[in-house]
Formats: structure tokens, C-alpha cells, sequence
């Protein structure tokens, strides 16, 4: 797969109340969570001005806090190709590849992208371009259990193949 | 060589040893989610095809969050919860009237006991390592598919060791002690890793505290935080426990990838500023912040031992005029005892709120949502931007003598200063 946006950047230790704030979480509707996606953020505007296929990139942590997997669900249907970020907290990252939003994990990445720079993602190669200063970056590899996961069509079909459902 | 947190794992994937990077499934005694979590959880579970539970016994479903039904659309994430719960006839379903706070109730009621590995799509489902019980938090989409196969994935975490030494002052505890710990290591001091609490403060710590401490792990990043089971955790689980319980203890010679000893001896009660739960103070240091809220309650701070502290406090005091005190015990039992002791008439003739359990104000649900430029003390367990209502209002995390010393003066202080 292959991605290609625009970065948002944001800070270290973005908690899962500032990716969808838990007062709208009386809905698991991924367009209804979209709607608020990064509203507690520091950039609230993002949803009024991202573009569908930009791309987050991020310090830290990203994705602290509660288990709600509608973080990752309103990042997803906001339109975003795909998170980098220095690192991920625990529940988040397994979340996201429990519903396949692809993140990745890079802190060079991090370092060497500005806002609004054109950034390219070869998620297979785990390749991270920057196409405004032309620098090429490396992601972290995803972790064998993760590919399989993956290679299986996600925890649920990997889960259904194991239960011997239809 | 293994950590309690190993041999657990170990146990529960029918292996005699795991190491720190591993990838294991284990079996799982118990599966947790909530109003807000389990309704991705059923339609995952539904989109699978699947058509039966792995075990009715074993799925606890609790409608905490949100309920009793704040609006129209939380009734229809409880209503789904409620289906889902009688068309496969779960035995751990907790109807409003007799829900509580999941973390609070499940160790109350014996239906989480020592030696347990278990998942909650929940993040403070690490509560249970108070009990010597391997706990964590996962997504819906995880809940989903143990509920299927009542197994899980994990990868064996790395352990870091907190000792607690000292001797700790008389408004000071389990969660000044976990603040302390997430002050010291940060946010994400202990990602991915399990936080395993000892020392002499712990080996004395009531269950209660042993409870506040590990339900705090995950603000810290942990995958788990555990505490050994003891004479106390005996005493607790014995008269509650529903099934077998088995107590797991570390090896002396076990491997930490850090180890940290504190000094208890002299520390204030601490307080968590705003927006992080690392951004931690001795309570001296805040006396000139003046608040509008106190909320004593939570998953963290809402069992008997919390609301009789806060009430020891308040009692025979005013809630300051311009100060809204919300108490809300976690569970029926905590507020039936809560009655019978007479806690209830200390607050409400203080001018404070009492509630029914709901998580409520903590994130921001309902029932304490704080306008913009609001102020709360809370004994909450986060207080990132927006948590408890408009993102530019604030939230300070404290142990519950605090919150309601805080209550009567208007500002953050101790009860010291109370007269």
C-alpha cells in the first residue's frame, strides 16, 4: 500500500480524549466520530482544513490514555491515509491494526518533516518520503505477530479462519 | 526466573516459562466492556458470524459509562449491551440499580479474583493486579474476538519494580503514591512494561489502595500493574471470591528492567495538574488555585474506604458558596454502606451532591461537566484537555481527603487547614 498527503504535526502524549473527546462517544458511528476528530487537540480546525489522505505525524506517545478504539476509528474516517509518530501507546497501536489503520513508527520521520510537507508512504518497503526536502526515512519493522495478523486480513478474520466460522 | 506477571502468562498459555518479548495466547478468565466499548464489540462479533460466546459465565458487560442513559443515543448503546446479554443469556450482565464502576464492582464481588489473566476493553481494567491478578486494557475489536475464542494474544511485557519504603502521613496513599510514581517515569515511563509495587508502604496498604495504585498504571503507559498477594489480599477476596483463586509470587532472583525505590517518609499529598496526569505537585505547592468542582468517586477513588475519608474530612464543615461538591460512591454496595454509616448525611448536610455509581463526570459523560474556564479537583484519573467537559476548563487530580478539604475552601489545600 501506498500513501500520499500532507502532514499535520502535533506535539508529544496526544491522549485518545484529544483524538475524539469521550462526550461524543455516546456513538460508535465512524462519520459521527469523524466529525470531531482532534478537536481537543492543539489544532481544533484540523477536520475544516485537512485534506482526505493527509497524513498525522506526531512525537511521542501518540494515542495515550483510554482503550476506545473510536481514536483510531474517527482518525480513520476522517480521511487520514496514515499516522508517524516517535512512538504509540500500548493500546492504541494495537487497536489500529486490530482495525486497520496503518501507523508507523518513526522518529527520524518525526524529525525530518515540517508542517504541510508532501509526504509520501510506502507501507510494505516501510518507506517514509519527504517529496518537499526530498529526504527518505525508515520506519520501525512491524512486529512478526503484527504481519500475521495483517497477512490474515486482521484480528477478526484471523479470529474467524481460528474458530472455524463460515 | 519469573515475575508474578510472568508466571500468570505462563500459567494461562500452558507454558512452564515465558520471556519478555514473546508472543503468547492464553486463555482467558474473564472478557470486560462497557457501554461505550462493548457496541463495536457486538457488531464486530455479529459481522464475524459468529453465534455463541466461548462461555456466558465469563463476559461481563456493565453499562457504566453513560448510563443511567444520559441521552437517547447512550440508551441505544446500553440497549444493545442489554440485548446482547439476553439472547446469549450472560450470567455477568449488571443492570442499572445494580451496575457499578466495572473496576470497582468486579473485585467487590469476587468475580475477579488472584491469579486471574484477563482482558477489558477498558484501559483502567488493570485495576485488578491490586489483587495479584494480570489485567489489561484492549480495544473493541479484541473483546470481539475473545469473546469468540476466550483467548488472547499478548506479548510478555518487561517488568519494572517500584519499592515503596518509608512511613506514610496521615492523608497520604494509594493514589499519592501512584501520582508520585507517574510524576517520577512520566506518561509513557512504562510503556508497554508491567508495574509491579512493593515495599514496606505496600505490604501495609488496604485493598483499597493497592486498587487506586494499579488502576493508574495505564497513566503511566503500563500494559499491567500488579502488587503480590498477601494477608490482606486474603482477608479481601476469601469472604468474596466466586471461583478458585491462586496467589503468584515474583522470584527473589526475578529480572526488572528498572528498579526504583521511594522514600515515603515526609511526602505531601500529590496532586496531577493540568493536562497530564505526570504534571505532579505536593499539594503546598497549589494553595493559591481556587476551584469550582470537587468530585470524590471513580474507578480510581470510589470504594467505601475513599467516601469514609472524604467524609472524616468534610464532616461538621460547609462546602464552600461558589463550590460544587459531587460524591459518587462506585457501587450499590459502597453506597448502601455509605447509608448505613451515615456518610450520606455528613455530605449532604455539608451541601454536597450524592449520586448514583456512574463513571459520569470523570470523562466528561454527565453528571459534573465542567463550562469553559472551570475549575475541578478531582479523584479522577486523567485530566487531559476536555476531560471533564470544555476543553478550556481544567482538572487537578488528588486523593479524596484532599478533594473534599479542597471543597470547604474553595482552593485546592489539606485538611489540616480546615477548622
Amino acid at each position: 500500500m501506498k500513501f500520499k498527503g500532507n502532514a499535520w504535526k502535533f506535539g508529544p502524549d496526544v491522549d485518545t480524549d484529544a483524538i475524539v473527546p469521550a462526550r461524543y462517544l455516546n456513538t460508535s458511528d465512524p462519520k459521527e466520530l469523524a466529525k470531531h476528530c482532534m478537536e481537543d487537540s492543539t489544532n481544533p480546525e484540523f477536520m475544516k482544513k485537512m485534506k482526505p489522505g493527509d497524513i498525522i505525524v506526531a512525537e511521542k506517545n501518540f494515542g495515550c490514555g483510554s482503550s476506545r478504539e473510536h481514536a483510531p476509528i474517527a482518525i480513520k474516517a476522517a480521511g487520514v491515509s496514515c499516522v508517524v509518530a516517535k512512538s504509540f501507546a500500548r493500546i492504541f497501536y494495537r487497536n489500529s491494526f486490530n482495525m486497520g489503520l496503518p501507523i508507523f513508527e518513526s522518529p527520524e520521520a518525526v524529525e525530518g518533516i515540517n508542517e504541510g510537507d508532501e509526504i509520501a508512504v510506502d507501507a510494505d518497503a516501510g518507506i517514509i518520503r519527504n517529496l518537499t526536502t526530498s529526504k527518505e526515512f525508515k520506519a520501525t519493522p512491524v512486529p512478526p505477530f503484527m504481519q500475521e495478523l495483517i497477512a490474515a486480513g486482521g484480528l477478526m478474520a484471523y479470529t474467524k479462519k481460528k474458530a472455524g466460522l463460515p | 526466573m519469573m515475575t508474578i506477571t510472568q508466571k500468570i502468562l505462563a500459567a494461562h498459555a500452558g507454558k512452564k516459562e515465558v520471556v519478555p518479548g514473546e508472543l503468547i495466547s492464553a486463555k482467558l478468565d474473564l472478557v470486560l466492556a462497557n457501554d461505550i466499548t462493548a457496541p463495536i464489540a457486538i457488531k464486530e462479533f455479529r459481522a464475524a458470524g459468529a453465534k455463541k460466546v466461548f462461555d456466558p459465565d465469563r463476559i461481563v458487560l456493565i453499562p457504566d459509562h453513560f448510563a443511567p442513559n444520559k441521552d437517547i443515543a447512550s440508551a441505544e448503546q446500553c440497549s444493545l449491551l442489554r440485548q446482547f446479554s439476553r439472547e446469549h443469556d450472560l450470567s455477568l450482565y449488571f443492570e442499572v440499580g445494580r451496575m457499578g464502576i466495572e473496576h470497582a464492582l468486579l473485585p467487590e464481588q469476587g468475580i475477579v479474583v488472584p491469579g486471574d489473566l484477563m482482558i477489558g476493553a477498558d484501559s483502567h481494567t488493570c485495576t485488578y493486579g491490586g489483587l495479584g491478578a494480570f489485567s489489561t486494557g484492549v480495544g473493541s475489536t479484541d473483546v470481539a474476538a475473545a469473546m469468540i475464542t476466550g483467548e488472547a494474544w499478548f506479548k510478555v511485557p518487561e517488568s519494572m519494580k517500584f519499592i515503596i519504603n518509608g512511613k506514610i502521613g496521615k492523608w497520604v496513599g494509594g493514589k499519592d503514591i501512584i501520582l508520585y510514581t507517574i510524576g517520577d517515569i512520566g506518561v509513557d515511563g512504562a510503556l508497554y512494561r508491567s508495574m509491579e509495587f512493593t515495599g514496606e508502604v505496600i505490604k501495609k496498604l488496604p485493598m483499597s489502595g493497592r486498587l487506586t495504585i494499579c488502576n493508574m498504571a495505564i497513566e503511566a503507559g503500563g500494559k499491567n500493574g500488579i502488587i503480590e498477594p498477601d494477608d490482606i489480599t486474603e482477608r479481601y477476596v476469601s469472604r468474596r471470591a466466586r471461583r478458585k483463586y491462586k496467589f503468584y509470587k515474583s522470584d527473589k532472583k526475578a529480572n526488572y528492567v528498572d528498579v526504583r525505590e521511594f522514600d515515603f517518609t515526609g511526602v505531601e499529598p500529590q496532586i496531577a495538574c493540568p493536562h497530564l496526569p505526570e504534571n505532579v505537585k505536593p499539594v503546598s505547592a497549589l494553595a493559591s488555585v481556587n476551584i469550582d468542582q470537587s468530585v470524590v468517586g471513580s474507578c480510581t477513588n470510589g470504594r467505601i474506604e475513599d467516601i469514609r475519608e472524604a467524609a472524616k474530612v468534610i464532616k461538621g464543615h460547609k462546602v464552600h458558596p461558589y463550590v460544587r461538591m459531587i460524591v459518587i460512591p462506585a457501587t450499590q454496595a459502597v453506597y448502601k454502606q455509605s447509608i448505613k454509616e451515615g456518610l450520606v448525611d455528613i455530605f449532604i448536610d455539608a451541601g454536597a451532591a450524592f449520586s448514583t455509581p456512574t463513571c459520569g463526570p470523570c470523562l466528561g459523560g454527565h453528571m459534573g461537566i465542567l463550562a469553559s474556564g472551570e475549575r475541578s479537583i478531582s479523584t479522577t484519573n486523567r485530566n487531559f484537555v476536555g476531560r471533564m467537559g470544555h476543553p478550556k476548563s481544567e482538572v487537578y487530580l488528588s486523593n479524596p481527603a484532599i478533594a473534599a478539604a479542597s471543597a470547604v475552601l474553595g482552593r485546592i489545600g489539606r485538611p489540616e487547614e480546615l477548622r
